[in-house]
């Protein structure tokens, strides 16, 4: 079940001229959460904006007596992002959770590729952790406009992860799209892999083709605009295969974020 | 403290209800919210076979509102008779289910299958929804068809029978008197306004639909005019709606004139309203020393104001 927790801000932290990370102290929700699942924030008190947005869960905080919270990241891009840049230690900043479909971490011999675009890096944290006490190998494509908006290399490398880096301007890494090394990689991996991806929806749809033209599994984050994240409103649909072959709009907050990449229809809209 | 109403036949225990299109069919908010401590649940719109609704951008933020065309996606009556019905009989849901047909014989035929499953309180009939394009709106526009869909209805179910009304009206008033003459229990309203909303760098319109319903804080005080003018031309109950998100908004439809308020929109914000609002309420009314939610209901003291231009 959900809860919904006034939560103050614990601290912020900027890590580039738009990328934050915003630690709330929200316990309750931290403990309940799994890896890919989301709170929905709200962090006015007015009504506007209106709507609550949705976030996945980054980290979950703990300090030596126990969980402090929960962590997010976030890119400043619309009203209220800017407002989670903005927010400083003691703001109030309400968040119900944790909701949606979370990954399902896969355990050895099989090994985890995790796919991330840009802010697509968030639900990866929390997965990282599920994976390695399962003793899972792990490996982090994270791919960004610049090196300047490739985050917590040293964390992910800390845990064991490996990294494999791509910029569009070829300021870290290789240059180009993270699909590119994912798909050569693939094409000699030895043993199965599940790919995990989280990003930009077109990334979402290369990562589900090069997955697909290897025969590798896939499970995917989607972001798609949601209103309530609770299965109410019925705004957050994404159109996935049906039995007999069409698609039906299924809504993201309920039978998702979370999808197997080959139920995904891309080419509907 | 006595908060419940009646609506026709119906009795509520509060004045409360979730409001069509912005709960799911309910059984969604089961775990979050006891569902029988809510006057009653309307359910999301259902046809008689499923829909597919519209594709997706189907909702954008606006200033205190938003704009929604979800197409009424919907599982079909029968499925919901199936599969959700069950459920909501078990959590000792009150159940008003909002119905919408493409034509008269669907009103019908839905009113007919409803009337014979257990479980069902009361009709809600859509005859307002803005974002499509068949159907359900063309009745509700205009008296004749507010009229001939609320008797048909009314000649194949005991169930109370509420349409719901749409504001994109000149005069939504003349609507109520239209479903009251038709033997309706009881009307509902505001449906939401036509809007629109463009994205400017693109110049594409922000909904796939192009054109969508606004709700939200945003229609409140057109929403409490138009339940007040309604109150004035009916003698049947009038359900309010239209931008409530505390319980002071609540008491401010109650006052207007009506009997029992659906919420909507404020539900996506915070699931958990529904306690609030009705501590808010009895709150109201110590403070005021009533012992009954009911005679606060058009209690609206307009004075030597009272204005002649309001339509009667």
């Amino acid at each position: 079940m959900p809860l919904d927790v006034e939560a103050k801000v614990v601290r912020n932290t900027r890590l580039s001229p738009d990328y934050n990370v915003i630690v709330l102290a929200a316990p309750e929700i931290a403990a309940l959460t799994k890896p890919g699942q989301f709170v929905m924030v709200k962090s006015s008190r007015g009504s506007d904006p209106l709507l609550r947005r949705p976030f996945s869960v980054f980290e979950v905080v703990r300090t030596s007596s126990g969980i402090e919270g929960l962590s997010l990241l976030s890119k400043r891009v619309g009203v209220t992002t800017r407002m989670l840049f903005d927010s400083v230690a003691g703001d109030v900043i309400s968040c119900l959770g944790p909701l949606g479909r979370p990954f399902d971490p896969v355990a050895p011999p099989r090994q985890a590729w995790m796919v991330a675009g840009g802010v697509g890096l968030a639900p990866f944290a929390t997965l990282t952790e599920a994976l390695r006490e399962q003793g899972t190998r792990t490996t982090l494509f994270y791919g960004a406009r610049s090196g300047r908006e490739l985050f917590y290399l040293d964390w992910f490398a800390s845990q064991g992860v490996r990294v494999v880096l791509s910029t569009e301007d070829g300021s870290m890494g290789e240059r180009g799209r993270i699909t590119e090394p994912l798909d050569r990689e693939l094409g000699r991996a030895a043993g199965d892999v599940m790919v995990y991806a989280c990003g930009p929806e077109r990334m979402l749809e290369a990562v589900a083709a090069v997955a697909g033209a290897h025969g590798t599994p896939a499970q995917l984050s989607v972001e798609r605009v949601m209103g309530c994240g609770m299965g109410g409103c019925y705004s957050c649909v994404i159109p996935v295969r049906g039995p007999g072959g069409g698609h039906h709009y299924v809504r993201s907050c309920m039978a998702g974020p979370v999808f197997t990449a080959a139920d995904v229809v891309w080419d509907h809209e | 403290m006595d908060l419940s109403v009646e609506i026709g036949s119906l009795r509520l225990a509060n004045p409360l209800m979730a409001a069509s299109g912005c709960y799911g069919y309910g059984v969604e908010y089961a775990e979050a919210v006891d569902l029988s401590s809510l006057g009653a649940v309307v359910s999301k719109g259902l046809f008689l076979a499923p829909r597919e609704g519209h594709p997706p951008p189907r909702i954008v933020e606006t200033p205190s509102g938003m704009l929604n065309a979800i197409g009424l996606q919907g599982i079909g009556v029968h499925r919901y008779v199936a599969e959700k019905l069950p459920e909501l009989r078990r959590l000792g849901a009150t159940n008003v289910i909002n119905i919408c047909g493409s034509t008269l014989d669907e009103y019908v035929e839905l009113a007919r299958i409803l009337s014979n499953a257990e479980g069902v309180h009361a009709l809600e009939l859509n005859i307002s929804c803005p974002n499509i394009k068949e159907g359900g709106i063309t009745f509700g526009c205009s008296l004749h068809g507010t009229f001939d869909v609320v008797s048909a209805v009314k000649k194949v179910t005991h169930l109370p029978v509420i349409p719901k009304l749409t504001p994109n009206v000149t005069d939504v008033a003349s609507i109520a008197k239209a479903a009251e003459e038709a033997g309706a229990d009881a009307v509902s309203l505001v449906n939401t306004f036509l809007a629109m909303a463009i994205d400017i760098e693109t110049r594409r319109p922000k909904l796939s639909n192009v054109v969508g319903g606004l709700s939200g804080p945003a229609i409140r005080p057109i929403a409490v005019r138009m339940v007040y003018e309604c109150r004035r031309a009916v003698r049947i109950p009038v359900i309010g709606m239209g931008g409530i998100a505390s319980a002071e908004d609540a008491l401010e439809f109650i006052i207007a004139g009506a009997t029992a308020v659906q919420i909507g929109t404020a539900n996506f914000v915070d699931p958990f309203i529904w306690p609030k609002l009705l501590h808010g309420i009895t709150e109201y009314m110590e403070r005021h020393q009533l012992s009954r939610i009911a005679d606060l209901v058009g209690s609206i003291d307009t004075g030597t104001r009272e204005k002649e231009w309001v339509s009667s």
